[in-house]
């Protein structure tokens, strides 16, 4: 599919593409080979928000996007992490109420297909993962907790991830992790960046 | 640091590139501001400053320094180490000598003061920025009474004016020009009308992060839920209340709701300049 470009002010623009996977290689490409001028490179789920400054301009930056070749399937490795995981999480009988599932079948739905991190966003290493188990689909919680725990996994619109710091939230939580995902003294400071694969794995005690 | 006002945070231009990680911009809240208070230092453009919210601060020198004030006009004195008191001009090169107090008074128009040292604040670096982002909790630790801000080596050029001219912030309400999109078509055909038809006040809901805006109500004609897309500073996001929220320095990486149309990046400066109470206007741009 051709990239379609939405002008976003005058330093940047939006290039919307078919999904995920398309996002993710192009982000590959385009990352592999930052444009000149590009300052940002930011993939979403099923945008790449390119920010740029002089000498780019709207039109060499979007010729850039248009010669960039993302590979198909998957492109450069970005890795693969297991997480290990206490699946004890307040709303895990909620999920399974929601999903039709018994618990037991939420835990083995969710360690049994592995995961990719689509984009970041909502706080500083907060991945979204996506391309799990299609029946643990839930929407968010209608109120938002004020306080999640660092380590917290949880499920919300198709998407798993691990919150890296403690936050609010408004995600389901299923179980908690003693890995660490954000840590300012590393390079990169995010464990899961876009790309990554990550497989959840059952752990009797975090 | 002897006093922050309503609040003081340390700033520079931030950290670009880390989007991918969920880690935002940050950066001064009015770059331009921080750029020529560096400048006029012959500082790097983005050395890092204090950002100081609606005056109140109080700071002595330790060792003889050269600093600069931008952005909101601001009442400001230094005292000597002797008790005499003098003004302190407004985009100009001031002494701060050794032992002397800078005392910031709260601006008349404007909300931003920027207090540029020559050599710069030289905090410890957050991921490549002494940047102090809000949102992220990511930056300096917050100056409070008793800080002690050290500041770096002073550059190897001097200044060579000794102030620029100063535009005053004008009385009435600002006009900020805004280009349509990304998300202009999910929204009724008169909602970009309606967004330049009549002024909007700034909510006392607002910080570095966004200004909250009060005024004509935007018009959705698509109702399905956006996922998750990138945003930027002066991206106007529109929540299901139809009241547009104006994303500054601190914004979230990404935002589900669309955005209707972007401020120009020069008048995200002045947008981030206007106080809660304060009405402004837009005017579409060229295109």
């Amino acid at each position: 599919m051709t990239p379609r470009f939405l002008r976003c002010g005058d330093g940047a623009v939006l290039v919307e593409v078919d999904g995920t996977e398309a996002v993710l290689a192009l982000y590959d490409a385009l990352a592999a080979d930052p444009p000149r001028g590009v300052t940002d490179i930011l993939p979403a789920a099923r945008t790449l928000l390119l920010r740029f400054g002089p000498p780019a301009r709207r039109e060499t930056v979007e010729s850039a996007v248009l010669r960039a070749r993302p590979a198909t399937g998957r492109g450069r490795d970005a890795g693969e992490v297991t997480v290990p995981v206490v699946y004890d999480g307040a709303d895990l009988a909620g999920v399974a109420a929601l999903t039709g599932l018994s618990e037991r079948e939420v835990v083995e739905a969710h360690t049994g297909t592995p995961w990719t991190v689509a984009f970041s966003g909502f706080a500083p290493g907060f991945g979204y993962l996506s391309g799990g188990d299609a029946r643990l689909r839930v929407p968010r919680r209608t109120e938002s907790r004020v306080r999640v725990p660092a380590g917290s996994v949880a499920l919300a619109a198709g998407f798993s991830a691990v919150y890296p710091r403690e936050s609010p939230g408004g995600w389901r939580l299923i179980g908690r992790t003693a890995l660490t995902v954000w840590d300012l003294t590393a390079d990169p400071p995010a464990l899961l960046r876009p790309g990554t694969r990550v497989r959840f794995t059952e752990a009797r005690d975090a | 640091m002897l006093a922050t006002g309503p609040m003081t945070t340390v700033q520079d231009l931030g950290r670009p590139g880390r989007g991918d990680l969920g880690v935002g911009r940050s950066g001064a809240a009015d770059r331009g501001a921080l750029r020529l208070g560096n400048r006029l230092l012959a500082n790097p453009e983005g050395a890092a400053s204090l950002e100081v919210t609606l005056g109140g601060l109080r700071v002595r020198a330790q060792g003889d320094l050269l600093i600069a004030l931008t952005g909101a006009l601001c009442p400001a004195t230094v005292t000597d180490a002797a008790g005499r008191v003098r003004g302190v001009g407004h985009q100009s090169v001031e002494r701060l000598p050794d032992g002397a107090t800078l005392r910031l008074g709260v601006p008349r128009r404007g909300l931003r003061t920027y207090v540029a040292v020559r050599g710069g604040l030289d905090v410890p670096e957050v991921l490549g920025s002494r940047a102090t982002d809000t949102m992220a909790g990511l930056g300096p630790e917050r100056p409070a009474p008793g800080t002690l801000l050290p500041v770096g080596p002073p550059p190897p050029r001097f200044p060579v004016a000794d102030l620029a001219p100063v535009f005053g912030m004008s009385s009435g309400d600002p006009v900020l020009e805004i280009l349509p999109g990304p998300r202009d078509d999910w929204f009724s055909a008169d909602a970009l009308a309606s967004l330049c038809s009549a002024p909007y006040e700034v909510t006392t809901d607002s910080d570095r992060v966004g200004m909250r805006l009060r005024g004509p109500r935007l018009t959705r004609v698509r109702e399905e839920e956006l996922p998750p897309e990138g945003m930027v500073p002066g991206a106007l996001q529109v929540p299901p209340s139809g009241q547009p929220t104006l994303f500054l320095a601190d914004h979230p990486v990404t935002g589900g709701y669309p955005v209707i149309a972007v401020v120009r990046s020069r008048d995200v400066d002045r947008a981030a300049q206007t106080r809660p109470g304060q009405r402004v206007r837009f005017r579409l741009g060229r295109t």
